[in-house]
């Protein structure tokens, strides 16, 4: 490589780190497999997921070459114009499948809690990161209401899966923090003392889902019957699945959204045990990688920041593989990497863009 | 000092961070475990279970559709029911060459352009991978031909379905509505109500009308036969059935003899009726002509026929009892008498001098009343019997916009009534506060002189103005308009009545309203606008006449040349209720470009209460025959 081509190359690649590269796209070569298997073999599906890839990819590039202080300074602004936007869809939203998340800007329309998904932990660690030389109990009650706002706001669009995601989200970062464990165990006991409540404001077709949960042939016309048809999916894999492209369920329609948030059933009972094993080894590389670059993160901001988003991601495949294999309710949350979508596969990336930039201007920092 | 304090503090925070982040590692694993004892418990434990369930005999939930309830009117007249038929079906998803699937499969059952253009449409609609229909209403001869050769025909089926008919058709779809395929948008609310797997298997909805806001009660439990299928998907045996129940039967206050009469009433004028029953509220007929047939949209209606519904200068497809707007014209002169009498602005004795005219004090501009060289001296009845525009025009000026918004408005103009179907419209009564909102301009006391005569901004709804005609005939009380009756529970066969439909009692002394009756009563006598009406009546008719200047029906489009003439022509208004002293029925109608509201909407109104208190249905003719105007 001649001086020229290796200084463009580093200039390219130097910000980007080639352990995350790898593994995620392994894993988002699974993820087009799966997808062409479960679309019924669709070049049209095929396609337009690998444009979701690509943009999600110079999204985790563009991001990684910004170094974190200069997010840090993105952490306030997008916080609240993210905020705006949730009360601007509480007040004038548009109603789609019953629920009010949609804003209307004239040029485009938003859906505002997934951005919360980034600003939301950015927020609350760059607020940590303000307060860092004196943190008292205070500084925890007024993160609490930074995270609660939001988190309530579209808890109440109805979006309960989004705003379970972001509470842990920036339940996370409170956690690395260092909030107390004297307060955590209150939060953990009062917590379960509020289920009674919590129940009693659940929307009837959420009740449902959790007692098809508790017994899924109650209803195996309705709610009942995603679980039921995913778990026959994941059951039959077997050991070593059925084969790619050979899985029946999917193929003859008996499982529902197997393209989006069922993918996971599909894979399951096409490359069986064996596989999910390999999945599930993946997944924990990823978060593997992702614990150490917080363990050995610079500033405030960026541990937390790191430890988050990590910790974040692996919701995400806990609650996905949890809710396929019926041991959770089911929610709408995507397999990260894997499922098909755009907007999910922006938000991971993304996170892992960040990742990626505290990671490689650590030394920075340092100097 | 300081310095050391802090590194020692950063180290200790590092310390605490990494603890945390390995305790996270070591909460990450137990779920991680959690996950992978799953898999293992269902892909090696489970596994001979589910495959079972997956690869040998798959078990299939197929849903079995309710029958949807039946409409009936209030003598048990059916006005909606079923009946079974085959049809053919294409999954659109399963094919491969559709057009080519089509043109084979006309070989053996017929298939019109129609037809096709029908599953086009529907095509357009769909997803792909539900089944589509093609062809409706198969004979048995036709289903024996198609059966033996199905085998030529993966993705097209014959399924006996239940279908959709009014009996009535263009008579009843003012207030039935119709049922039409589900779409998108019916979609998300069936996932909004949580009625997902109810809706499984069923290809309707309601989409106006009755059918529409009663869809709940009408459409039935689903139920679910749990199969057995083997590989190719053919059925092996029903594991277990659970029935459906079907949706109740919905009982209307609606007559549909006296519907048949008013809608024959108008011949070819365009318009409409809504006759209420004035102790309960319920509504007896509801007329728009001319009308659309609604089994057209059961089956998916072809763009062609839609074309020409759609296009029609007679406007069909607007619903004009329940969204046409109209100015009220003189039949809005009662409410504004009592809104005089009540608000203490005229005693029913005072007098006024009517020259022809009226102007503003101060003004030079002329209101004209609609008789040259006017009525000389009126009262309150003179002012109702003969339909002063004088007297009104004063009056309004009087009590000023926003007393008689507020007074008027109980009678129900305005807002809407409230009716068990969807879709009305509110209608127009002018406040100060309602033009700022609307114009962003002042009101000026100018905007309030023809108010006072129903023109101006004033416009109501022909449902709006039964409802407040009813008010009057219930002597201030005020019951929701409404078509249902009851609801015959189809389990149970129980009868539910619907609540009470009493809204409020309007504020004013019955010695005022008794002067308004009285007044209403002499106008179908000799010397008022409407003699004709009440002539060789065996009851006593209080009524109003009306007529309003044309400004097109709200949802007005463009008109078709050749009938400017006729269509600038008056709007006939008349508003009625008998017999005066018990009344029975209260009615308003509006008859488009129809003239003078005492010579052609009058005589409508007659046959109606004719046949609805007598039992008599005897022709009166439309010719026109009063020469007095209003």
């Amino acid at each position: 490589m001649n001086p020229t081509t290796r200084r463009l190359f580093k200039i390219l690649y130097g910000h980007v780190d080639s352990f995350l590269l790898v593994c995620s796209m392994i894993l988002v070569g699974v993820g087009l497999a799966v997808l062409f298997s479960a679309s019924d073999q669709s070049l049209a599906k095929l396609s337009s997921q690998s444009i979701n890839i690509l943009i999600a990819c110079i999204v985790m590039w563009a991001i990684a070459n910004v170094p974190p202080h200069q997010l840090l300074r993105f952490a306030l602004p997008l916080y609240i114009v993210g905020l705006l936007l949730l009360f601007g869809v509480a007040l004038f939203g548009e109603v789609s499948n019953g629920a009010r998340r949609w804003l209307h800007l004239g040029f485009a329309r938003i859906q505002p809690s997934e951005l919360m998904k980034i600003a939301v932990p950015m927020m609350l660690a760059w607020y940590f990161d303000r307060h860092e030389s004196m943190l008292r109990f205070r500084n925890y009650a007024v993160a609490a209401m930074i995270l609660l706002v939001p988190v309530l706001l579209i808890a109440r669009q109805p979006d309960l899966g989004t705003a379970i995601l972001i509470a842990s989200s920036g339940f996370f970062v409170l956690f690395f923090a260092g909030l107390d464990w004297k307060i955590m165990a209150g939060l953990f006991v009062s917590g379960l003392a509020s289920l009674p409540v919590l129940w009693s404001i659940m929307h009837d077709y959420q009740k449902q889902r959790l007692l098809t949960l508790l017994d899924p042939e109650k209803d195996p016309l309705g709610a009942g019957y995603h679980t039921i048809q995913s778990m026959i999916a994941v059951g039959s894999g077997g050991m070593v699945g059925k084969g790619w492209l050979h899985g029946t369920q999917a193929h003859l329609d008996f499982l529902p959204e197997h393209t989006t948030d069922f993918i996971f059933a599909v894979f399951s009972e096409e490359f069986g045990l064996l596989g999910n094993i390999f999945l599930l080894l993946m997944y924990s590389l990823v978060i593997a990688r992702g614990l150490s670059i917080a363990a050995n993160a610079p500033t405030l901001f960026s541990r937390l920041m790191a430890g988050s988003i990590t910790m974040t991601f692996f919701t995400y495949c806990f609650v996905n593989m949890g809710m396929v294999s019926g041991i959770l309710p089911v929610v709408g949350v995507p397999l990260p990497l894997i499922s098909y979508g755009g907007t999910s596969m922006v938000t991971v990336l993304l996170g892992f863009g960040i990742l990626m930039s505290i990671h490689t201007h650590k030394k920075l920092v340092k100097t | 000092m300081i310095r050391k304090v802090e590194i020692k503090d950063h180290q200790r925070e590092m310390q605490a961070f990494r603890l945390r982040l390995g305790l996270s590692a070591g909460f990450i694993l137990f779920f991680f475990f959690l996950l992978l004892f799953r898999f293992s418990y269902l892909q090696i434990i489970q596994h001979e279970h589910y495959k079972t369930l997956a690869e040998n005999n798959r078990i299939s939930i197929s849903p079995i559709t309710p029958n949807r309830g039946v409409i009936v009117d209030r003598n048990g007249v059916v006005l909606a029911r079923n009946y079974a038929a085959y049809t053919l079906e294409i999954t659109p998803g399963k094919v491969k060459h559709l057009r080519e699937t089509i043109k084979r499969l006309s070989k053996y059952v017929e298939i019109t352009a129609s037809d096709r253009k029908r599953f086009k449409r529907l095509l357009e609609d769909s997803h792909g991978f539900e089944s589509l229909p093609i062809r409706s209403r198969l004979s048995d001869e036709e289903v024996a031909r198609f059966a033996v050769n199905s085998f030529r025909f993966p993705g097209v089926s014959i399924r006996a379905k239940l279908f959709r008919q009014y009996p009535d058709g263009a008579l009843t779809s003012p207030f039935l509505g119709y049922i039409g395929r589900i779409n998108d948008s019916d979609l998300e609310k069936i996932d909004d109500s949580g009625q997902t797997a109810n809706y499984r298997g069923t290809d309707y909805i309601g989409k106006m009308g009755i059918e529409q806001s009663f869809e709940k009660e009408l459409h039935g439990t689903t139920g679910f036969d749990q199969v057995e299928i083997d590989s190719s998907g053919r059925e092996v045996r029903v594991l277990s059935r659970t029935p459906p129940v079907s949706g109740d039967t919905i009982k209307l206050t609606i007559d549909s003899r006296l519907q048949q009469i008013a809608e024959k009433a108008f011949g070819d004028y365009r318009g409409a009726l809504v006759a209420i029953d004035p102790e309960s509220g319920g509504i007896l007929a509801f007329v728009s002509k001319p009308g659309f047939d609604p089994n057209l949209f059961v089956e998916g209606i072809d763009s062609q026929a839609w074309q020409s519904l759609n296009n029609s200068p007679d406007k069909p497809l607007v619903n004009r009892a329940l969204r046409g707007a109209y100015p009220p014209g003189s039949t809005f002169k009662p409410f504004m008498a009592l809104a005089g009498l009540q608000l203490k602005a005229r005693s029913p004795t005072d007098t006024i001098y009517d020259p022809g005219y009226f102007t503003l004090p101060g003004k030079t501009h002329h209101y004209r009343d609609w008789k040259a060289g006017g009525h000389g001296m009126v009262d309150l009845h003179k002012s109702i019997v003969v339909s002063c525009d004088t007297y009104y025009y004063g009056l309004a000026n009087i009590l000023g916009i926003d007393k008689i918004h507020d007074f008027i408005s109980q009678f129900g103009f305005g807002k809407k009534t409230g009716v068990d179907i969807a879709g009305e419209l509110p209608g127009v009564l002018p406040s100060t506060q309602w033009k700022e909102k609307r114009y962003k301009q002042k009101w000026f006391a100018g905007d309030t002189v023809p108010v006072g005569i129903g023109q101006g901004y004033d416009l109501v709804t022909p449902l709006q103005l039964a409802f407040a005609t009813s008010i009057l005939a219930g002597n201030g009380t005020a019951y929701r308009p409404h078509f249902v009756e009851s609801i015959v529970n189809s389990k149970t066969g129980r009868t539910s009545k619907l609540g009470s439909s009493f809204l409020y009692k309007v504020d004013i002394d019955p010695a005022y309203l008794a002067d308004v009756r009285s007044a209403m009563v002499d106008v179908t006598k000799p010397g008022g606008t409407a003699p004709t009406v009440g002539a060789g009546a065996s009851y006593e008719i209080a009524a109003k006449t009306g007529t309003a200047q044309v400004i097109g029906i709200k949802q007005g489009e463009k008109y078709v040349a050749s009938r400017i003439q006729e269509r600038y022509r008056d709007h006939a208004l008349f508003i009625a209720y008998a017999p005066a002293d018990h009344p029975k029925i209260a009615l308003a109608v509006i008859v488009e470009n129809g003239g003078h509201g005492g010579s052609t909407a009058g005589p409508i109104a007659r046959q109606v209460m004719d046949y609805y208190l007598l039992g008599k249905e005897e022709n009166i003719s439309l010719e026109k025959t009063d020469e007095s105007h209003d």
